[in-house]
């Protein structure tokens, strides 16, 4: 009976086939760690928040005079509303953490490397919109911090020559940040974003499938047939669909179906995750004043501005970077070279070997210096611009970009490690 | 089914034609989605000028008008704080307020019509919060200035015609917006004689 309907289905739509082809049949390499949770982690994420964010536009109101109100409104008064929320608020901050690991992730074993850069392009293309809706769904609450962050942010805009002006004034659609503004962010945040969003996310996994997963290792999974016998190769005991081994003209070497096995890990990665997640909302939902900033518990007031002006925390490294410079416009454009130069990383990275473990000393310590400049910068910008902070932003800024500089030098004629034959 | 053959010039043609033509066409239709974006007919009503009251400023008082939701400073200067004016101009960003950021009328040394009242726009050139007045103990900021106004976002300061320092974040000096004296005791904000 069931074995019918799915024929029926299968005959006109093919859905067995897609699922075998992206998901039961899927060659995924058998040497997965860790890091490879941060994927699947941000699908969930983002099913968290698309699903909260639905139930929180039931009573949210998108104007000036309610925004503050309903958003108490929902805190106080609406079953669970509190739990939404802080599903929702808390989801914004676990979906930089896990975006930024993933991405951390692809940088260490080199997976944007060819030929996954438009796949690296992809991810970076989601990472902007994931700034983009998490600027405006900030504005929503319509708190001080909600005004005021966006204050700076737009005015960024007016930084650029001739035009700025009357760009930040088509952005607001106002002579000041108002409920014209609130409102349009309100559309792009649960409408157009999401839906770019979900667009992106779905072209960032077929273009992952068609070259395949990077594995810890780096050294490809899939290899030219040419009759020769593979030892122990436990892709032997398993079927792939027939379009990754192109009709026998490649051989899957070390890799497994991506269902069970990957699906069944996953899991695991999403109890550890949950349990974090659940802690923070549960005990901690303001995060310690960094996830929901203390300011933003006050009504927006274009009249007076908070002592301190902090965006976020996922914002801060960039933001840190923009202070550091003192010439405004060439604080904005250092700022977006912070986030243009990592999508540059496929073409300023020129060597051969992707992994991490079997490149040079010197890659080391580069990657490390990057991760301890993002870090640094993060944490300065969170905290008031002295002279001292603002030096110390000046010489991490040159540290995040040394990295690049510097990975293009020497990158041409790394010297590398031997590449193994087989995953390990 | 005509038997004609393929016409490749004419097909080209009419591929590029249509293209053209309806490549027009989405510029057309993307014109209300954009324009919309537009300050509408009320917010620009609520951009209009405003007046405010003076005759009961008091020396070294300020207070604060609203115009198009941002804070517009009127500061009634003492006769001690304009004298400070001309005293620091070698510790100003631009001190002959060279760039833009008033009416002809305010580029002067005191940034105003009447010398003693200043009006300015209270939102700190760099990254649009409002600074604070502060009338007496600016030395903390500046060594040897009694007053000044200090950005508490990221630390700029100006001087008692709203001239920034140098060193600091914020690049212009305050903005001046246009404005007029109806009377002797009445400002209009938003409008000068130019204007209206």
């Amino acid at each position: 009976m069931f074995k019918n309907f799915m024929s029926w289905i299968e005959y006109r739509m093919p859905f067995m086939e897609k699922m075998n082809l992206h998901v039961m049949q899927y060659p995924a390499p058998k040497n997965f760690n860790f890091w490879y949770f941060f994927g699947s982690l941000a699908m969930l994420v983002l099913v968290n928040q698309i699903l909260t964010g639905i139930w929180l536009t039931m009573n949210f109101v998108p104007s000036a005079e309610g925004a503050f109100a309903s958003v108490e409104y929902i805190m106080r008064d609406v079953e669970y509303g509190w739990l939404l929320r802080y599903m929702h608020s808390t989801g914004a901050s676990a979906f930089f953490v896990v975006v930024y690991l993933h991405m951390l992730r692809g940088m260490m074993y080199g997976s944007y490397q060819k030929p996954r850069e438009l796949l690296w392009i992809f991810g970076m293309l989601i990472f902007l919109v994931l700034m983009a809706e998490a600027f405006m769904g900030y504005l929503l609450p319509w708190g001080q911090m909600s005004f005021w962050g966006a204050q700076v942010i737009i005015s960024i805009f007016g930084v650029i020559p001739v035009i700025g002006d009357d760009l930040t004034l088509w952005i607001r659609g106002d002579y000041v940040i108002s409920g014209a503004t609130l409102n349009r962010f309100f559309a792009l945040h649960v409408i157009a974003l999401p839906l770019v969003l979900v667009v992106l996310v779905f072209l960032h996994i077929i273009a992952l499938h068609e070259v395949g997963s990077n594995n810890p290792d780096g050294i490809d999974v899939k290899r030219e047939n040419n009759g020769e016998k593979i030892e122990n190769n436990v892709s032997d005991k398993f079927t792939f669909h027939q379009y990754f081994t192109k009709g026998g003209k490649k051989i899957i070497v070390d890799a497994i179906p991506f269902h069970p096995y990957y699906t069944v890990k996953d899991i695991v990665g999403v109890v550890g995750f949950l349990f974090i997640f659940c802690f923070v909302i549960f005990f901690a939902p303001e995060g310690g004043g960094y996830f929901l900033e203390p300011p933003n518990f006050e009504p927006a007031n274009p009249m007076k501005t908070p002592d301190h002006i902090a965006p976020v925390w996922y914002f801060t490294p960039f933001y840190a970077i923009l202070r550091a410079v003192p010439d405004q416009l060439f604080g904005a454009i250092f700022m977006f070279l912070a986030i243009l130069f990592l999508a540059l990383l496929p073409w300023l990275d020129r060597c051969p070997v992707r992994s991490v473990r079997y490149r040079s000393t010197l890659h080391k310590a580069n990657l490390i210096n990057f991760c301890i400049s993002f870090v640094a910068l993060g944490v300065l910008g969170v905290l008031p611009a002295t002279p001292f902070y603002t030096l110390l932003a000046q010489i991490f800024s040159f540290t995040y970009f040394a990295y690049f500089g510097l990975l293009w030098f020497y990158s041409k004629n790394e010297k590398t490690k031997p590449l193994p034959v087989r995953l390990s | 089914m005509s038997n004609a053959p393929v016409d490749h010039g004419r097909r080209r043609f009419l591929t590029i034609a249509t293209s053209v033509v309806g490549g027009v066409g989405a510029i057309g239709a993307a014109v209300p989605f954009i324009a919309s974006w537009n300050p509408s007919e009320k917010a620009k009503q609520a951009g209009a000028a405003v007046t405010a009251d003076i005759s009961k400023l008091e020396d070294g008082q300020l207070i604060r008008v609203e115009w198009r939701g941002k804070p517009v400073w009127i500061v009634k200067r003492t006769p001690a704080m304009l004298e400070t004016l001309s005293n620091f101009d070698d510790k100003l960003r631009d001190p002959g307020s060279e760039d833009p950021q008033q009416p002809d009328y305010a580029k002067n040394t005191h940034r105003s019509k009447k010398p003693e009242i200043f009006v300015a726009v209270g939102i700190c050139t760099h990254l649009g919060c409002s600074p604070t007045y502060i009338m007496k103990d600016f030395e903390a900021q500046v060594e040897g200035m009694p007053s000044g106004f200090f950005c508490p976002c990221h630390g700029s300061t100006y001087d008692m015609a709203g001239r920034v320092f140098s060193g600091v974040p914020a690049p212009k000096n305050l903005m001046i917006p246009p404005y007029m004296f109806v009377d002797d005791t009445t400002i209009l904000i938003g409008e000068d004689e130019g204007t209206a």
